[in-house]
């Protein structure tokens, strides 16, 4: 993995509700072990990255000197977590776990089906910049095996019938727009 | 720490071990080496490479890493039954899957844990049929080559950056398959790094400018003492075809433990750059003409002889006892007293023995609970120091620590005061407003470090008898701890004061001021270069040294001498410590050893010395110095007042104290000459700069 090149012209910093719930993130720590937010606050610096839906370069630097550590620190854990994008990614960010419970109920059929059906590869976003497939490992929802992701919603027992459903009530075509309710983003924590 | 001894039996043979130890050290501790990649003595445990696999009962029916596993009364340890053999030789299967298998090309062949390990515990052919993976190189400074693909992330560098060198700029990134080690493109910012390299038990770091000069079966090892800087750090001397190839530490763990600095490692391409090959004299026309031995000594010995007014000695840096012993004695023969070896100009009373050494010893350096650093920057002037400073913090036992002088990161919390003297005269005072002194008072084991930057001054004598009060005052001075250091910066000080070589108080700033009055006819000096040329102006400058350097370029006679690694010397660490270094390689073209070069001087001068080799030299020495007999050894020095500070106030300068190290990577000839420590200098301007704009 080389670490991305993803910067933005305008300085980082939290804003409105954000910058409240970045605040009450580090209340929740000694000051001494503020670095223990380290997660929520790269979670809410990408949750407010409406545009890419990733952590910039700007949001990386500004996060690590407001926990008083290096950027390779801070690099070293928001590159560990799947959740964490440090790439730019689609509206929808389709996440197809492959570990083996998932694997053994049908995951390694899933992910080509949904590689044909966006016309993209493991890795890629679409042209238009809704969908980007990603393969993860373990979601934690092995019972119900294979698990797709998107964006904060589980769909579990998977099949590529059901998952050509949901994505396409995700890429509406033009004739049922209005039926088609908007994917929560930003949602809770 | 509580421990206690418990019972084991390792491979069906019984054992008492303390408790605290895992089981790998229990099993190395009775001789039985168990193979390992990311577990290393001096970092913390990361149990991640799983090499050190062995049985355990009672316990889970699976090999056990026996790094991680602490031992515990009745355990029964097994590290050579089928089972493991085969779940090590998985291991190795697993981490030879992306390994590129380029030993062939690798500087790290024949010296690699991989390459080694791979021979007892390696299958014949690869069972693997998919792509290998392949990593980018990373950009690491001028010194650490990077070839990722090798790595098998141990994480072993990022432990030393982390825990021993105190800088965060190794990390890892990624996870599983995709796991990469990054500096991020940066140099590494630290006077330690080099020792990554070593640490690297595979060819995934190695030394950038070592890089495919030679293999390290061809390298015939000489063992060293470095004199970069005054610690005295053990180092093997690899050369090849008579010629340095590399520097390496050498285990002392009273010393340097495996650690060098970066000038002791890579300066060494300095070696073979700049040199001083043949005697020199200047003709009328003021120009350097080289001529034979004969003529130069004669040269040397006319215009000595001939002088009507004094005759100055000044040794470098670099010295090493006998050389220092031999210029002293050929002086003194000719009735000459003037020479030094303090070209910076410290002032401190050689009569004092314990006023000049490092009492605390490095080794206890660590077991410090207050600190005080006056007028230093241990992390340049004595990098191995320091890192036993950060290891004392980070232990627990440091607990606070102060600086007076030019503030700067020393890897652990420091601090810094003041850079006024007047600083120190307030907590000598025992009253001062940061309590500093009630601090250091109340400590069990509080350590002072005065360097050279405080007592490169006028008021230098001043902070160094202010400093012994402050040792008394606060407590320093107990039974069996001395909390009174001089750090110096140079490998020859100590060795110089314990001779008698360096006599005066105030260094060679008298000499320097007479040399520049006229009242000096020769200046005799023997490889130092870091002192004000201008006083060299009205006298017949005699230059015994390695380097074309400064004084070689105003020099009115050039005698080429050895360098450290051409000769057998012995020198004396800051603690005290005699330590002998050996000759690598031969000096180039007519260079002569200093001693040498000293002996054939005398006998023109008509003042033959008793010795005719070195080690009459040495004997001569020892008769005059008992104490320098035992190599290796310390002699601790007894503490008595270093004198009343005359006056209060009015004996210091309120002038700040300044840091006189301007560039850590280049500061003596041979740094001067090393294109290696040229581009360091560039690295560290350039990250700064970047520094200061981000």
């Amino acid at each position: 993995m080389s670490v991305s090149k993803n910067t933005t012209r305008e300085d980082f910093a939290f804003r409105g509700g954000f910058a409240e719930r970045a605040k009450k993130e580090l209340a929740k720590y000694p000051a001494s072990r503020k670095q223990s937010a380290v997660l929520a606050l790269l979670d809410l610096a990408q949750r407010q990255n409406k545009l890419t839906n990733c952590v910039t370069d700007n949001a990386m630097s500004s996060i690590a000197s407001m926990l008083g550590m290096s950027v390779l620190r801070l690099e070293e854990v928001a590159s560990f977590y799947t959740m964490i994008n440090r790439k730019s990614v689609g509206k929808y960010h389709v996440q197809c776990c492959m570990t083996t419970p998932c694997m053994l109920c049908g995951s390694d059929d899933l992910l080509p089906f949904i590689e044909k059906h966006l016309g993209i590869v493991c890795g890629e976003s679409t042209s238009d910049g809704l969908f980007t497939l990603s393969r993860v490992e373990c979601l934690g929802a092995c019972a119900n095996a294979p698990v797709v992701q998107i964006n904060d919603d589980f769909h579990e027992d998977v099949t590529p019938e059901r998952m050509g459903e949901i994505l396409r009530k995700l890429k509406p075509s033009k004739k049922n727009v209005a039926k088609v309710s908007p994917a929560t983003r930003g949602a809770k924590l | 720490m509580s421990s206690s001894m418990v019972k084991i039996t390792i491979d069906g043979k019984e054992h008492e071990c303390d408790s605290s130890l895992t089981v790998l050290q229990a099993c190395e501790e009775v001789g039985i080496e168990i193979p390992r990649f990311c577990y290393h003595d001096r970092l913390s445990i990361a149990g991640n490479c799983r090499m050190c696999l062995v049985d355990v009962s009672p316990g889970p029916a699976k090999p056990q890493a026996s790094c991680a596993l602490p031992i515990a009364s009745g355990m029964n340890i097994t590290t050579a039954s089928p089972s493991v053999r085969k779940a090590r030789k998985g291991v190795m299967e697993f981490l030879l899957i992306n390994h590129p298998l380029d030993c062939p090309i690798c500087d790290q062949g024949g010296e690699c844990d991989l390459q080694d390990l791979a021979l007892s515990y390696g299958f014949d052919r690869g069972r693997f049929i998919e792509n290998k993976r392949a990593v980018s190189e990373k950009y690491m400074g001028p010194l650490i080559k990077t070839i990722m693909t090798r790595c098998i992330h141990c994480t072993r560098c990022v432990r030393f950056a982390n825990e021993v060198a105190g800088i965060d700029s190794i990390g890892m990134v990624g996870r599983g398959e995709s796991v990469e080690i990054t500096s991020l493109e940066k140099t590494i910012d630290s006077e330690l790094s080099g020792n990554v390299i070593d640490l690297c038990p595979v060819g995934a770091l190695t030394s950038k400018p070592y890089a495919y000069r030679a293999r390290s079966w061809e390298l015939e090892k000489t063992d060293s003492i470095d004199v970069m800087d005054a610690v005295g750090s053990n180092i093997r001397v690899d050369s090849k075809n008579g010629k340095v190839m590399r520097i390496l530490p050498r285990l002392h763990e009273d010393v340097n433990e495996e650690w060098i600095s970066d000038k002791a490692r890579f300066s060494c391409d300095g070696l073979a750059c700049q040199r001083l090959d043949r005697p020199y004299v200047r003709d009328e026309k003021k120009e350097l003409v080289a001529v034979d031995w004969q003529e130069a000594l004669s040269r040397t010995a006319t215009s000595i002889l001939e002088a009507k007014n004094r005759i100055v000695g000044l040794a470098g840096d670099h010295s090493d006892l006998e050389s220092m012993y031999a210029l002293k004695k050929m002086l003194l023969a000719l009735g000459i007293d003037g020479f030094d070896t303090r070209q910076g100009g410290a002032c401190y009373d050689p009569g004092f023995r314990h006023g000049y050494l490092f009492n605390t010893g490095i080794g206890n350096v660590s077991r410090a609970d207050a600190l005080l650093i006056v007028g230093c920057n241990p992390r340049e002037d004595a990098p191995v120091v320091n890192a036993r400073i950060r290891q004392g913090w980070l232990q627990g036992n440091l607990r606070s620590a102060y600086g007076i002088g030019v503030a700067c990161d020393v890897s652990y919390p420091c601090n810094w005061i003041s850079d006024s003297s007047s600083a120190l005269l307030e907590i000598a005072s025992g009253k001062d407003r940061l309590g500093v002194f009630a601090t250091l008072n109340a400590a069990e084991r509080p350590m002072l470090l005065l360097g050279y930057d405080a007592l490169e001054r006028k008021d230098g004598k001043e902070i160094w008898k202010l400093c012994g009060k402050l040792a008394e005052k606060s407590g320093m001075i107990g039974e069996d701890w001395n909390g009174f250091n001089m750090l110096h910066r140079t490998a020859s000080a100590v060795g110089a004061c314990e001779i008698g070589f360096n006599r005066r108080e105030n260094g060679i700033n008298p000499l320097l001021v007479s040399m520049a009055k006229g009242e000096v006819d020769v200046a005799i000096v023997m490889g130092a270069d870091e002192f004000d040329l201008d006083s060299l102006e009205k006298c017949f400058t005699v230059y015994i040294g390695h380097h074309g350097d400064r004084v070689a370029q105003v020099a009115d006679v050039i005698l080429p001498s050895a360098a450290y690694t051409e000769k057998s010397g012995m020198w004396v660490n800051l603690e005290g410590r005699v330590q002998m270094g050996f000759a690598a390689v031969a000096p180039p073209g007519e260079a002569r050893a200093d001693w040498r070069i000293l002996r054939a001087l005398s006998e023109h001068l008509n003042v033959v010395p008793s010795w005719n080799s070195l080690q009459e030299l040495r004997v001569a020495l020892w008769k005059e110095h008992p104490d320098l007999r035992e190599l290796d050894g310390v002699l601790q020095a007894d503490w008595h007042s270093l004198g009343d500070v005359v006056s209060r106030k009015e004996g210091l300068h309120a002038t700040p104290i300044v840091s006189r190290c301007k560039n850590y990577y280049m500061s003596d000839p041979i740094s001067r000459a090393s294109s290696t420590m040229a581009e360091c200098t560039r690295a560290r301007r350039e990250l700064r700069e970047k520094d200061k704009a981000a």
